[in-house]
């Protein structure tokens, strides 16, 4: 178990629930966006932001920074959202997602928003960025204890792309990145199950190149999810029995739900590219407490 | 203008390999530099750096996938995966490091066009793309390996520079120009060794076309790109024995072209032909035309001279530059024929 405390879970909680909030907003007011896969990733973002990353806001070329690529672009509105928690954009910017001039573009463009590591959308590519920058980290540069995470998603592995890059993580014994899967089940047309089957070893290109893998097992659950983080970092004698060791990168599997937190787009495949309305988004908002909106 | 090599002047040029100069380059280079990195796509025979552990004193390789030297990190072998190659090197310059990679052109640009237009172009790192083994001089490996597409698919990417040196010369200045420029950049390298032109002296800037052989009474200008230059000299020697006076222009850099020598050159003669080693659809004849309309300069005749939209085949180099017009006589007989007919 983590040495987290209740008063810190509880603050990064209520951390999840604005971000939650203001993504429901921000894709409605767009008018278009991915509700699904940004709301199932948005406990995992407050717990890097909020718990484990290192960096300074008011800094985001801080040389000492942790890093975070998200691989999978189409959830941006969760990471806009998180970065204007954190302090990091202003939070009254998140209303021009999508919209001309904006540095919040549909995908996320790292020349146009600093904050952003890199520039993603179409999927797979975000993971071999991120092995780069470990690489650089961990071979390159003079000592440090800089760590990287990638976020991808499950149907993100259906890239090749995401398989080159596995191998050569593994390969050069990134132990200096950390993936962070949202599991949630679902893609644009249909399941993951049903779209490109993963007969029941979801993950199995990583493992097969000597990362270490874990679970989160609520991938929606702040407490679930740090234990899984704090976990990864260390490796316990029956771990270290079958296989497991400090020098291999990381795989972090979240059982998520898409759509979490909002009846009726949880587990709906047809939420994974479709904005609410306004009226919706209203409704939405009362249910998540959000009195300012209602 | 080139002073050119003396050798090459007197019809004895030496021939030499582009991509394995480039890669002696390279080497230099890294082991000189902080921050120069190169990534092979298990392709690093393409520029002649297969024996890094050999280079370096090393003979540990095999042993262990886990490199202890400075050097030695600075040497990174991906596998065949060229999606994750540049994808890599995306990431490798993000952390402020200038990555070469290396592969054959077919493969890189060939295969993993869009994670350099996203990862690389529209996130505008300073990536260096290395494509070997360009062109028909591939030879018996065949049409799958003699990439004529890679001007086409780099040039339109925004952002990125296209480099096509034309001798071993030209390729080895490459290398240090490209650590120099701050931008995405590709570089394409034939296979075969070619004659060399230029001497050290000669001028190299990205950017910058050269006027590799005037004449003041020239009707033709003469356009040319890589492999095709040391052609294209040749051509202009034995189309003035007949009494047909041309201006050649060797261009180095096909993106940004260097569109003032280009146009004056253009603006002096009345007919200007483009040749280069790819199809001549998307390549350096159809951006030379592309100037030309754009400008006052209206040639009373204009040819693209490559590859019309055809894969190659198995054979010789000379076979193949031969069949698909490109050699020294062809090219001779194309213009002549262009020059007498209405």
């Amino acid at each position: 178990m983590s040495n987290r405390t209740p008063e810190q879970i509880k603050t990064i909680e209520q951390h999840a629930l604005n971000i939650r909030r203001n993504v429901i907003k921000m894709i409605a007011t767009a008018g278009s966006g991915h509700p699904a896969g940004s709301l199932s990733i948005v406990d995992a973002l407050a717990c890097l932001y909020f718990g484990v990353m290192r960096y300074d806001p008011h800094n985001p070329n801080d040389p000492n920074r942790d890093i975070l690529v998200l691989s999978n672009g189409h959830v941006c509105p969760a990471l806009y959202a998180t970065m204007a928690e954190a302090g990091i954009i202003p939070e009254s910017e998140l209303m021009t997602l999508r919209r001309f001039g904006s540095r919040l573009q549909g995908h996320p463009e790292r020349t146009k928003l600093p904050g952003l590591e890199t520039t993603s959308g179409p999927l797979g590519e975000g993971l071999s960025q991120a092995a780069g920058m470990a690489y650089a980290l961990k071979y390159l540069m003079p000592t440090n204890d800089r760590h990287v995470y990638c976020i991808i998603s499950d149907g993100e592995l259906n890239e090749g792309n995401i398989d080159e890059a596995a191998k050569f993580a593994g390969k050069y014994q990134l132990s200096n990145l950390t993936v962070l899967l949202d599991r949630n089940g679902i893609q644009l047309s249909g399941t993951t199950e049903n779209i490109l089957p993963n007969f029941g070893r979801c993950g199995i290109q990583f493992t097969a190149h000597n990362w270490d893998n874990f679970f989160a097992f609520s991938g929606n659950n702040v407490a679930c999810i740090l234990d899984a983080i704090d976990e990864s970092k260390r490796r316990t004698p029956e771990q270290l029995k079958h296989g497991f060791s400090l020098d291999h990168p990381r795989l972090i599997q979240l059982h998520t739900t898409p759509g979490k937190g909002v009846d009726f787009m949880e587990n709906d495949y047809n939420w994974h590219g479709k904005a609410p309305s306004l009226d919706d988004a209203k409704h939405i908002l009362a249910k998540l407490g959000d009195k300012k909106h209602v | 203008m080139y002073k050119l090599d003396n050798n090459f002047i007197k019809g004895h040029p030496r021939t030499e390999s582009l991509r394995y100069k480039f890669g002696d380059a390279l080497f230099d280079e890294i082991l000189n530099q902080d921050n120069v990195v190169v990534i092979f796509a298990d392709l690093s025979s393409a520029i002649g750096l297969n024996d890094i552990p050999g280079r370096l004193g090393h003979n540990d390789l095999g042993k262990s996938v886990r490199h202890t030297t400075r050097e030695f990190n600075r040497f990174i072998e991906v596998g065949v995966a060229e999606q994750n190659l540049v994808g890599v090197a995306s990431g490798l310059a993000h952390m402020g490091q200038i990555p070469f990679t290396v592969s054959y052109a077919a493969f890189s640009p060939g295969r993993n066009w869009e994670q350099i237009r996203t990862s690389i172009c529209l996130n505008n790192q300073p990536v260096k793309i290395v494509g070997s083994h360009a062109g028909l001089n591939v030879g018996p490996d065949g049409a799958s390996h003699q990439m004529l597409e890679d001007i086409a698919l780099m040039q339109v990417l925004p952002n990125m520079v296209v480099l096509s040196p034309g001798d071993a010369i030209e390729a080895k200045k490459m290398v240090k120009l490209m650590i120099n420029d701050p931008r995405p950049n590709y570089i394409r390298l034939p296979r075969a060794s070619l004659p060399t032109f230029s001497t050290p002296n000669d001028p190299l800037e990205i950017g910058k076309a050269y006027l590799v052989r005037q004449d003041d009474n020239a009707m033709v200008t003469i356009i040319s790109t890589g492999s095709m230059t040391g052609n294209a000299l040749l051509v202009s020697g034995q189309l003035f024995k007949q009494g047909i006076a041309c201006e050649v222009i060797h261009v180095p850099t096909i993106k940004p072209l260097d569109k003032e020598t280009i146009l004056s050159s253009c603006g002096r003669t009345k007919i200007t032909i483009t040749i280069e080693e790819h199809q001549v659809n998307g390549g350096l004849g159809s951006s030379i035309a592309s100037l030309i309309l754009s400008s006052d300069v209206r040639p009373t005749k204009f040819k693209m001279i490559g590859v019309n939209d055809q894969f190659g085949q198995s054979g010789t180099m000379d076979e193949l530059w031969r069949h698909y017009g490109l050699d020294v006589d062809s090219i001779t007989n194309s213009i002549r024929h262009l020059l007498t007919s209405n």
